[in-house]
């Protein structure tokens, strides 16, 4: 239960892009497209995780007065071997994603979760902590990819969906599209709990 | 005027906030308040031009030579950890006047993704170390130039009747893409 909890307070309620707002630099940066968006959620999340295990393993050993420091090297540890893997196996992602597979090593939400959750609590728990973190970070990251695709290119995954009558969106593939679409989406992902609440009090009154 | 190109690029062209994306946290979180976007400003400038100067000492002579450049990311982010501590620790000694008007912001740099984002821009480029100090003080310049007008922009809205689901970091984003079509402008300028 506890575990199940862990992992799904990274989905919605604690969730790094709409609710805590950190690690933002990458969802603005790669969502271009949607390929982009979830090469980068998964990078992030197999950092997240591992680092999470190992230093929830590791927690008793690292003496508290250089744990920033040890934490940050092992984050850039498992950064460099996703750079690496990325670079051998996939180039052409790798060279779209440029600069920001480095950038997960300074990535608020790694070294926030290291701090505030695995550096205290046992190595299950901190496991399912990151994975809910990661596929939280990664669902944003392919709804703003999505909808970028779709109007900046009329495409999804590569293929054209809203047919050749459509005239592409240019902005929303440049820095522009970007900071608005994220702006509007934090308000519809305010507005929704704003929406429940009315509609649970409306339905509490006519009881 | 090669040095200057490489500054007006670094600041306006590729504007670090507003073009690559990079230090968006402390673009969206310290934007509250004018006075404390300069300091976050001058703080970054500061960093950003000793982290590139050694970086790129680095990279040069210790990477490079040896052939271990697999080993940038971890080296870098060291390095640049190591140094805010020090310079947080020389400004405390060597001028408390600076350090009470900087001191707050520095620990938060560490972790800002400008910082190792401007030293691995640098160390993919073929820049000399002159050239490398003058694109980090145009991207400091650029980075706290976008602070500084977020800022004074997020005061004035304290004022206005935003829709409730938009007031805070969404608002601040849909003015950030303002922002960013109006540094489009300076597209093709260098």
């Amino acid at each position: 239960m506890r575990m199940f909890k862990d992992f799904t307070k990274g989905l919605w309620a604690e969730n790094p892009t709409f609710r805590l707002l950190i690690g933002l630099c990458p969802v603005l940066g790669v969502t271009t497209s949607v390929v982009n968006g979830v090469s980068m959620g998964v990078a992030t999340t197999f950092v997240l995780v591992c680092s999470s295990l190992i230093i929830s393993l590791l927690k008793k050993v690292i003496p508290s007065g250089v744990r920033i420091p040890a934490y940050i090297v092992l984050i850039s540890t498992f950064v460099t071997i996703v750079e690496l893997v990325m670079k051998a196996f996939m180039p052409d992602i790798h060279s779209v994603l440029g600069v920001f597979i480095p950038l997960i090593a300074v990535n608020c939400i790694v070294l926030g979760r290291a701090e505030a959750y695995a550096s205290k609590m046992p190595v299950i728990w901190s496991g399912f902590d990151a994975l809910g973190m990661g596929l939280g970070f990664t669902w944003a990251l392919v709804l703003l990819s999505s909808i970028r695709e779709l109007l900046g290119e009329g495409k999804l995954l590569g293929y054209s969906v809203l047919g050749d009558g459509f005239t592409p969106w240019k902005i929303m593939g440049q820095a522009p599209g970007a900071f608005i679409t994220l702006g509007l989406l934090l308000g519809l992902m305010n507005l929704i709990p704003i929406m429940i609440n009315k509609f649970k009090s409306k339905s509490s009154k006519a009881e | 005027m090669e040095l200057f190109l490489i500054f007006l690029g670094a600041a306006f062209v590729n504007n670090f906030v507003l073009v690559r994306f990079l230090g968006i946290c402390p673009f969206i979180g310290v934007s509250t308040k004018f006075e404390t976007s300069i300091g976050m400003g001058l703080a970054t400038t500061f960093v950003m031009v000793v982290a590139s100067t050694v970086t790129w000492l680095i990279q040069h002579f210790i990477l490079a030579p040896f052939g271990i450049e697999y080993l940038q990311t971890v080296a870098f982010i060291l390095t640049i950890a190591s140094l805010v501590q020090l310079v947080e620790m020389f400004l405390h000694k060597a001028s408390p006047a600076l350090y009470r008007a900087l001191g707050i912001y520095l620990p938060l740099i560490t972790t800002n993704c400008a910082i190792l984002g401007m030293a691995v821009l640098l160390a993919q480029g073929s820049y000399n170390l002159g050239e490398s100090i003058i694109f980090a003080i145009g991207a400091g310049v650029g980075f706290s130039l976008a602070l500084i007008i977020l800022a004074a922009i997020r005061e004035e809205l304290e004022f206005a009747d935003i829709p409730k689901p938009l007031r805070g970091a969404a608002i601040a984003f849909i003015i950030a893409g303002i922002l960013a079509l109006a540094f489009k402008g300076f597209e093709g300028l260098v």
